[in-house]
């Protein structure tokens, strides 16, 4: 079977969706040439009204979207760099998240904003590493973190297709990811649908983005003490609350392993939750980043700051003991 | 439009205005308003010049904007009283009063923010126009204050719209203040060299008289409509009234009864009323009256929205998300 990278999936999304519906724009910085691999190709079949190289302004840019929008298109916007998100966060959580309840229900906003590459990107340091989407499930803007290259196909699809702003993050992590499989079986997936990448019994470990994988490995090797279910939400708002609950249920554990700051990141939501909803076995663990952190350039300290796999195993095996 | 029609934007603006603070002080407005008065002439004298499916995008004083551009006085007032029966179903208020079907992209409470949505859907629209449509260009306005020109994001708008001639009318109300700021003390330059940076002719016009803004913007749709791209309106005016009406709680002082004098003395509705036979205007301003009557009838008998529907729009896809406390 043909092997598909998660960066050749999101590439293929993106043509397929312009091809299905030509209101479907896509703007942003050195997507003609396609420096970051999701265009690729794509100026050509397209041309330059579709495929729509922008000046260095995010903040306009980010808002001509909403325009766009409003006025009845899909536009999608690449971002370089994860912490654009933070220089349009007025753009997208203030003005195009907010413009379906203020006017009545009489407009929406349908952008879609892709991250490719976001969270450490190994030598990058402090302003080109953070992972922001717990950022965007606290003001509720839609957000999508999918782990696998048929996930970032089907949920890209479903992200343009949607007719609320939704935050796609591709983490660096998962970018190289190939999966083997049949092309013809691409299809959108659900928003706001997990999937259980595992199935076991005696824990239910939480894993987003790129730490799906690392998750898998990790109940790989504990397969002889533990059997381990591995939960992947796929997107981070709306969150599947039922799936988790009926895998914790199942269980009665739970460990976290999430790629935000600590503190208000998704991964002591998804506690709070399950212990209001459940009587656990054991008390939770989350394995998270530091609060506030910054990610230090030199290697070790980069690494220093992330969820590891020698933590993750400790919580699981702690949680299991207790 | 026409003297009269001029004169009866500028008048409905102006009274309805007063009228909304009225309420305002009787309670039935909640959170206040930024009166427009002493500003009407260029609403009336931009939208006078624009098609019904021209788009604007407006600001926080926005009540002259999105009325001389068609919205229903009564269902408008119905909104600032946070009514159901509100142009935005209540969930907008005076500042971010909107309706669609009239081109109406909202007023915003973000200073400087409404620029770059204007010329994204102006750039939507001339993508999406058939190749033979009779037509023509719709054309995006957006509205803004002396104070936006210090805002990034508007002039990151301005160059994307003189570099791809987007049809898109940038308007400058200067009204001499950003709340309390004087423009001087806050903007280098000059408001109109803003614009001409980026290769976008820029005119300065006086903005107490409609029939003067009238006439440059119709230069500028033109202009926007035959491919030409953007243009600048800088309108010379004067803010009768307070920044807000919470401003005569604090007692703000920063205008001397002089100046204030002086601004007053050149009254749209004086001007553009001079221009109107006296029957024409007592028959607009019984209309007017008539109208606004009914606006605060109709805004104070409407029912309150349902507190159990607070969140719907949320959003366009009707989905539901979970309550803050757990059951
Ligand atoms: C980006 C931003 N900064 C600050 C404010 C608070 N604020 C509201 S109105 C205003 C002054 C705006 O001045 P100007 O643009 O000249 O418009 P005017 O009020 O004179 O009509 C300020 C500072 C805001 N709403 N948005």
């Amino acid at each position: 079977m043909p092997k598909l990278s998660y960066l050749k999936a999101l590439n293929r999304a993106l043509g397929d969706e312009m091809a299905r519906d030509d209101s479907v724009v896509v703007l942003g910085e050195d997507i003609g040439v396609g420096v970051a691999g999701v265009t690729t190709g794509l100026l050509a079949r397209y041309g330059d009204q579709r495929i729509v190289d922008m000046p260095l302004s995010e903040q306009a840019f980010t808002s001509f979207a909403t325009g766009m929008a409003m006025a009845g298109m899909r536009p999608v916007i690449e971002f370089q760099i994860p912490s654009l998100l933070f220089l349009t966060f007025e753009q997208i959580a203030n003005q195009a998240h907010k413009f379906s309840l203020m006017t009545g229900g009489q407009t929406k906003v349908p952008v879609t904003y892709v991250v490719p590459g976001s969270g450490s990107r190994t030598g990058w340091a402090g302003q080109h590493s953070d992972h922001p989407y717990s950022l965007f499930a606290h003001v509720g803007v839609k957000t999508v973190m999918p782990a696998t290259p048929s996930d970032a196909y089907g949920l890209l699809a479903s992200a343009i297709r949607d007719d609320d702003p939704v935050v796609f993050f591709a983490p660096s992590g998962a970018l190289a990811v190939r999966d083997d499989l049949d092309f013809a079986t691409l299809a959108p997936v659900p928003i706001g649908v997990g999937r259980v990448a595992r199935p076991g019994t005696d824990i239910t470990v939480v894993a987003l983005g790129h730490l799906v994988h690392m998750a898998l490995e990790v109940a790989e090797e504990l397969a002889g003490e533990a059997s381990i279910e591995v939960f992947d939400p796929r997107t981070v708002y709306p969150f599947d609350w039922a799936g988790l609950s009926a895998s914790v249920a199942r269980t009665g554990r739970l460990v976290v392993v999430d790629d935000s700051n600590r503190s208000c990141g998704i991964g002591g939501e998804i506690i709070a939750t399950v212990v209001e909803d459940h009587r656990l076995l054991a008390p939770p663990k989350r394995v998270t980043r530091p609060d506030g952190a910054v990610l230090p350039f030199a290697l070790e300290l980069d690494r220093a700051v992330q969820p590891t796999r020698e933590q993750l195993t400790a919580a699981i095996q702690a949680v299991l003991k207790s | 439009m026409d003297s009269a029609e001029l004169y009866r934007t500028v008048r409905l603006i102006r009274r309805f205005e007063e009228r909304a603070i009225e309420l305002v002080r009787s309670g039935e407005i909640v959170g206040g308003i930024h009166p427009y008065i002493g500003q009407e002439a260029i609403a009336a004298g931009v939208c006078g010049a624009l098609r019904r499916d021209d788009i604007i995008t407006s600001t926080h004083r926005g009540h002259g904007h999105v009325l001389a551009k068609g919205a229903d006085p009564v269902r408008m007032m119905a909104e600032l009283a946070g009514r159901s029966t509100g142009l935005n179903q209540g969930r907008g208020g005076s500042m971010h009063a909107a309706d669609f079907s009239l081109g109406i992209f909202g007023a915003n409470g973000i200073v400087g923010a409404g620029g770059a949505i204007a010329a994204g859907a102006a750039w939507a629209r001339r993508a999406q126009r058939p190749a033979d449509s009779e037509t023509g260009d719709v054309v995006a306005v957006n509205f803004f204050g002396d104070g936006a020109v210090s805002q990034g994001v508007l002039l990151e708008a301005f160059n994307l719209a003189a570099l791809w001639k987007i049809p898109v009318i940038f308007v400058c109300e200067n009204n001499g203040y950003a709340t309390t700021m004087p423009v001087e003390a806050g903007v280098a330059g000059t408001i109109t060299g803003r614009a001409e940076a980026f290769g976008i002719p820029a005119t300065t016009v006086d903005g107490q008289d409609p029939e003067c803004v009238q006439a440059v913007s119709e230069a500028a749709v033109i202009r926007a409509r035959s491919g030409n791209g953007p243009s600048l309106i800088e309108c010379m005016t004067y803010r009768f009234d307070a920044h807000h009406t919470f401003e005569h709680k604090a007692r703000l002082n920063y205008r001397s009864e002089d100046e204030l004098a002086a601004g007053r003395s050149r009254d749209p509705l004086d001007i553009q009323g001079a221009r109107v036979p006296s029957e024409v205007l007592s028959r607009i301003d019984a209309e007017i009256e008539e109208l606004l009557a009914e606006a605060v009838r109709f805004a104070v008998e409407s029912p309150k929205p349902d507190p159990a529907d607070a969140l719907d729009h949320l959003y366009a896809t009707g989905l539901r998300v979970r309550t803050g406390v757990n059951n």
